[in-house]
This record gives C-alpha cells, structure tokens and sequence, in this order.
C-alpha cells in the first residue's frame, strides 16, 4: 500500500500465519538489558508472533503507570538506545519478526536515517512511533523506504475519516488501532470502539489493522483476535515482570501468561 | 541610530524571515524549522478543533469584546508602566527603565490573560472540564481562577516537589476548588506534571480542554497563546509612546516556557530598531550542568509536542533542569523563541540564581516592589546589559530606554529569598509541645 518495491517483513508474517497474531510489548533494559533479552525470547517461545520492542524514554506519554515504572527503571538503571539494536541483533531471526516502538526524540538525535540503517541491520522489522504522525513523518518516510523497514503509525477513536485514510496510506506492515482513548494499561472491558474502529480504519484503505491499548485478558485476546489481524499486549506481559520476586519466576511467569494470551488468540474464528 | 551598536548585518535568515511577511503574525504550525504537532494521533482531532474555533473567535467582535470586558473589569488591565528610577542606577548612569507591571494583574501574574482566553473558548467548543500543569503553581492558580469564575471542572497536575515547595498555592487552587494531583513518577516536577496532563487529556479529550500554561507544546498553543499575551506589549508600546513619545531601546523578559517573552516582544517584533533580549535561568551557572538555559546548553530535540531547544543527554532522555525558580525551570523552550534566535532577532542569554536574587533585593530595597525570582531574572539581566546600553545615545541625544516586563509578584517567593537571605531567626516557630522556648 506504499512505496512500490518495499516489502514488509511483518505484513509477510500476518499473511502466512493466516490467522490473527499475538503481538507482545517488553521494554528493553528491564530488569536489566540482558534480563529483557532473555525475556523476549520466553515471549516468543511461549506464542508471541511478532514483538513491540520498547526503547525506554524519560517522557513516555501514552504509557501508563505499570509501563512507565518499567522504563524507568531501564533508565534509572542505565539503559541506552545502542542497548536497543544489540537487543534487537539478539532476538531477531527466532520466528518473530522485531518492531521497535519508541518516542520521536530518541530516533531524531540519533539520526533517522542513521536510526533506519542501524535498525535494518540489526535486524529489525520496523517502528511503531506513539508521538510521531504521518504529518511530521516525511523523514521517516523516507528513511525507513530506503532500508526496508516498516512504519506502524497510530489511528484513535477520535481520529476523522481523513485521517483513518492518510494514516493508512502512510503505514507499512499495520496500523495501530488504539482501542480506546487513553493510555496503556490494564482494562476490565474493551469498549465497542474498538470493532468499529478497525472496520473504519479497513474502510479507509489499510491493509492490515492490530489493536492495542487496554488488551490484557485470554478472553479479550480472543474477542480482538475475531475482527483485527493482531492482538497487541503490552501492560499484562510487564506486570509479570515488574511483580515478580526474581528473574527466574518473572520470565515463568510471563510464559504462562503469553502461552493463555496465545491460546486466546488461536480460539478465534 | 548613530552612537548606538547597531543591531548587525541583518542575517539572512532575517531577512528571509521579514520577507515572509510580519513577524508579530507569524503562524504555525512551524516557526522555521520549530513547532510542529509531535502528539499521539489521538489529540490531533481536538488540537484541528481548538485551531478552528480559536480562529474562528479571531474574528468574532463577541468574543473580542467578552475578553476585553474581563480583562478590564477582572484582571484589572491595562496594567500600569512605572519607570523606576532608583533601580536605574543600578543598570547604568543616564540609562531609564520602565517596568510593565504585570505582577498587579488579578492572580499575580501574566498568566490570567492566556487562561481567560483559553476559557473562553472551553465555553465556545462546549467542554466543561479544563486540566493544566503547574510548576511554582502560578498558571495552576490562574486556570483555577477562571474555571471558578466561567464554572469549569477544573484538574490541575504539579510535580509532587513541587506541591511541597508550594504548598501555599496548591492551597490556594483547593480553596478556588480545583483538584490538585500531585505527579509521583520521573523527576517530580513540571516536566513531569505536564506528561501526566498529555495523558489525562488523551483519555478525556471529548470532554476536557488542555489549558496549557505557555507558549510550547503542539500547535495551535504556541501561536494561541502568544496572541492571547500580545496585549502586554501592545499596552506598553502605547504607554511609552504617550509617556516618553518613543519606544524603548531594548526590551528584556524572562523566559521559561517563553510566554510572558512573547507577549511583551511581540509589538516590538516589526521594529528593528528595537533589540529583544530574553534571559533564561543559568541556575549554578552552565558549567555546573545545573541550569535551564537551552540557548547555551541544549540542543534540537522534541519534547511535548513542540521541536525546539532541549536539554538532552547524548541519546535524547530529556536532562532535569535546575532554577531558584520554578517557572524557569523546564528543559525546552517555545519554538517561536527558538525561530527568534535562530533568524537572529531576539538574544538569549543566561542568568544564574545568585545574579536573579541579588536584582529581586535590589528591587525590593530601591522601589518598594517585590518581584516573582522569574522576573528577577529580566532585572538581573537588565543590570547585565547596562553598560552596553550607556553607550546608546540616540540621534536626538535621548537617553536609552529600557522596557522590562515584570512577569509577576514574589509573594509566592518570599519563603525563597526568606530562606536565601537568612532573612528569618533559624528556630522562629514556637512548636506546641515545647512552647516555653521562647
């Protein structure tokens, strides 16, 4: 749906599942760099098929709480952003496919086109950018065409039809739909929002649409999975971590709670 | 102009500047390569919202004049000018300077003329619940103020130091019946405070307009919030003009986020005979790493919304910044300020702790006005250019005149200079359980 010749790594992988996919967040450097890397890879033993790999930021403002405590955290404990392409070299090439998710600061000092180049060989799929929208994009635009990667922008409830159209012209591999308004975190339920949203935003041209934002339940893994072409988890996975006594029973614990997520994504019909 | 340093070669970027039209008019959402919406998707609706109905009000003689009612009957506008004669011998000899005097505004400061305003339009666009960031808790007070007065939810969020270090204004925002929510995560201050509100908003945004305190974040506020200050130097060029018959040679303001700045510089943008100085908080001074001046010490970065100067570290985590005062004391800087500087138009120059108490006693000592420590950082930074501008004598043989904006009063400060001064016995307070001490 973009540039001709681009392939995407991740809309690649959606096709061939054929089937929605289990998206799973962890921040790098929590609870340590090399204790997020061991992570990931018990994310994606335990079912995860694609991973949102966070880039911890000192000004997170679409986190919420349990996030926002990881990362900082990762900061506090020294975190940097090459942590985040040796974290990427580590985890790529297992069976899923590496989104990098980061605020627009971070890539903008390093150098976007520098960011893309660096990223494409360590491995990495792509970006989902939360405070980055195509209006600003034309950097990233063209950086991430250059090296083959993808760009995952955002659509919200509150976005208008105009919108839902050139932020899916813009996006490559999918588009985010937050379920909800507000920020990441934990919900008791999902509204309707969520299921209009999506078929808005397919309306609208996009290829392919994950929903994020408030998922964290087998059930509402399960319920998402019937309508969206992905299910993104990011707060209930952190929590394993951050409420664990060690290491050790934080990663068992984050494979039990991917394998149900996991399960309740492949229910779906 | 003869007799006088002249501004310089017009740069190029000036030039080019100038040529796009006037500068006071400048739009965003880019102020060169400045601005900019850097936001989630979620708040672009509401800030395509705001941008329309705000222009939309532009040209309403309704609104026009519901806002000059207020601010006339309300805030107690026109403020006055004083010149102050006996603080003028401390900037230099023959040198006389005028004090726009927004610290006699209703709230204590500049900040009632954004938030009455931006009040206004809530009422217009229908929401009825307004959220802002406080730092020193000025903006706090002046957004529970208005939300009293045109009977709006108001939620204000400060940096949980910062409830502590003024205590008295979040007081003062109960007693006005606002909520206060003290910001327990990052460094606890205003940087923070104002994530916390991003994120309120994202979440309640049909119902909730972001009153945001100055002149940064995504566009519209940077534009919309230095036309709702623009009065502040409109009011002190006429002033001048009837009071000496001339403008100023140089104007000087503190700047923070950069409103109380831009609203007094903005009448003067298209005279270029008239230099703009604005001075930022040099804190410890910019060796020590403890400061908040992003002209001498930040970089091109993204912070809130807006693309401007930052404090950043080597990766681009935004740096903590330090100031005596709270309302200097944030790491970015508004983007029409960073355009400013960049074309060459308005300098930018640092002021330490040490240099702004010293100009906030001397105030106090010479004419009987206790400024906000913000304010007393353009005072320390008028005493700075007096030697400079000694030397300006005009082709009429006039003495130069500076104009510097006094931002606010230092009521909330006097704990501050009590404390920095040593002002107060070190066991003044008769405790309870132990009152035969004294």
């Amino acid at each position: 749906m973009t540039a001709v010749g681009v392939r995407s790594q991740v809309a690649e992988h959606l096709d061939a599942l054929g089937r929605s996919a289990l998206i799973g967040y962890l921040p790098v450097g929590y609870p340590d760099v090399d204790g997020s890397i061991d992570a990931v890879r018990t994310m994606i033993d335990a079912g995860a098929d694609v991973v949102e790999l966070g880039m911890p930021y000192t000004d997170p403002v679409m986190d919420g709480p349990l996030i926002q405590k990881a990362v900082d955290s990762a900061l506090t404990g020294g975190v940097k952003v090459r942590d985040t392409l040796r974290a990427v070299e580590q985890v790529a090439g297992q069976g899923a496919p590496i989104l990098v998710m980061t605020y627009w600061n971070l890539v903008l000092r390093y150098g976007v086109d520098a960011f893309a180049r660096d990223l494409a060989a360590a491995g990495g799929a792509g970006l989902i950018t939360p405070d980055l929208v195509p209006d600003e994009a034309a950097d990233w635009v063209a950086a991430s065409d250059a090296h083959g990667l993808d760009r995952v922008f955002l659509v919200a409830p509150s976005s208008t039809p105009e919108r839902l159209a050139s932020t899916s012209a813009a996006s490559r591999g999918f588009v985010y739909a937050a379920s909800t308004m507000g920020v990441t975190g934990e919900r008791a339920t999902l509204g309707t929002r969520a299921e209009q949203l999506v078929a808005d935003t397919r309306a609208a041209g996009a290829g392919r649409v994950c929903v994020g934002v408030g998922v964290s339940l087998p059930e509402q893994a399960a319920q998402v999975a019937r309508y969206a072409d992905g299910v993104i988890v990011g707060s209930a996975l952190v929590r394993t971590l951050v409420e664990a006594p060690d290491a050790a029973a934080g990663r068992a614990e984050l494979a039990r709670v991917t394998s149900a997520l996991a399960d309740g994504v492949r229910s779906a019909r | 102009m003869s007799g006088r340093p002249s501004v310089g070669p017009l740069s190029d970027k000036l030039l080019e500047a100038v040529a796009g039209g006037p500068l006071s008019t400048h739009a965003g959402p880019y102020f060169g390569e400045f601005g900019g919406r850097f936001v989630p998707e979620a708040l672009i609706a509401a800030l395509d919202e705001l941008d329309t109905e705000y222009h939309k009000a532009l040209t309403d003689p309704a609104f026009g004049r519901e806002l000059a009612r207020l601010h006339r009957t309300y805030t107690g506008r026109p403020s006055p000018l004083t010149e102050v004669p006996r603080f003028a011998r401390h900037v230099a000899d023959g040198v006389r300077v005028f004090l726009k005097r927004e610290d006699l505004n209703h709230t204590g400061s500049h900040k009632i003329n954004n938030v009455l305003g931006q009040a206004l339009l809530v009422k217009r666009m229908g929401k009825t619940r307004v959220i802002a960031e406080t730092g020193a808790g000025q903006h706090g007070v002046a957004t529970a103020t208005a939300a009293a007065l045109l009977d709006l939810e108001c939620t204000v969020y400060m940096g949980e130091e910062d409830t502590r270090r003024q205590a008295l204004n979040v007081a003062r925002m109960r007693l006005l019946g606002a909520e206060v929510i003290p910001v327990t995560i990052g460094t606890r201050t205003l940087k923070d405070a104002i994530n916390e509100a991003l994120r309120d908003w994202v979440a309640n945004v049909e119902t909730t307009h972001y009153l945001l305190g100055t002149v940064t974040g995504p566009h519209p506020f940077p534009e919309m919030v230095r036309d709702f200050h623009k009065i502040i130097g409109e009011e002190a060029k006429a002033q001048l003009l009837e009071e000496i018959g001339r403008l100023p040679d140089a104007v000087a303001a503190c700047v923070g986020g950069g409103s109380n700045a831009m609203g007094i510089f903005n009448a003067f943008l298209d005279d270029p005979d008239v230099r703009l100085f604005g001075f930022e908080a040099g804190g410890e001074g910019i060796a020590s790493g403890r400061h908040a001046a992003r002209f001498s010490g930040g970089e091109l970065g993204v912070l809130h919304g807006a693309k401007s100067y930052l404090l950043q570290d080597e990766d681009g985590q935004t740096l903590p910044s330090h100031s005596v005062s709270a309302g200097l004391d944030y790491p970015s800087v508004g983007p029409e300020h960073a355009w400013l500087h960049d074309i060459g138009r308005a300098e930018y120059r640092p002021v330490t702790d040490v240099e702004a108490m010293e100009a906030f006693r001397i105030l106090c000592r010479t004419e009987g006005i206790i400024p906000a420590i913000e304010s007393a950082h353009a005072l320390a930074g008028a005493m700075a250019l007096g030697q400079e501008l000694a030397g300006w004598t005009g082709d009429d043989g006039h003495e130069p005149v500076l104009l510097v904006n006094l931002s606010g009063r230092g009521d909330k400060d006097v704990a501050t200079a009590a404390a920095w001064f040593d002002l107060i016995e070190d066991e003044p307070v008769v405790l309870a359980d132990e009152g035969e001490q004294l």
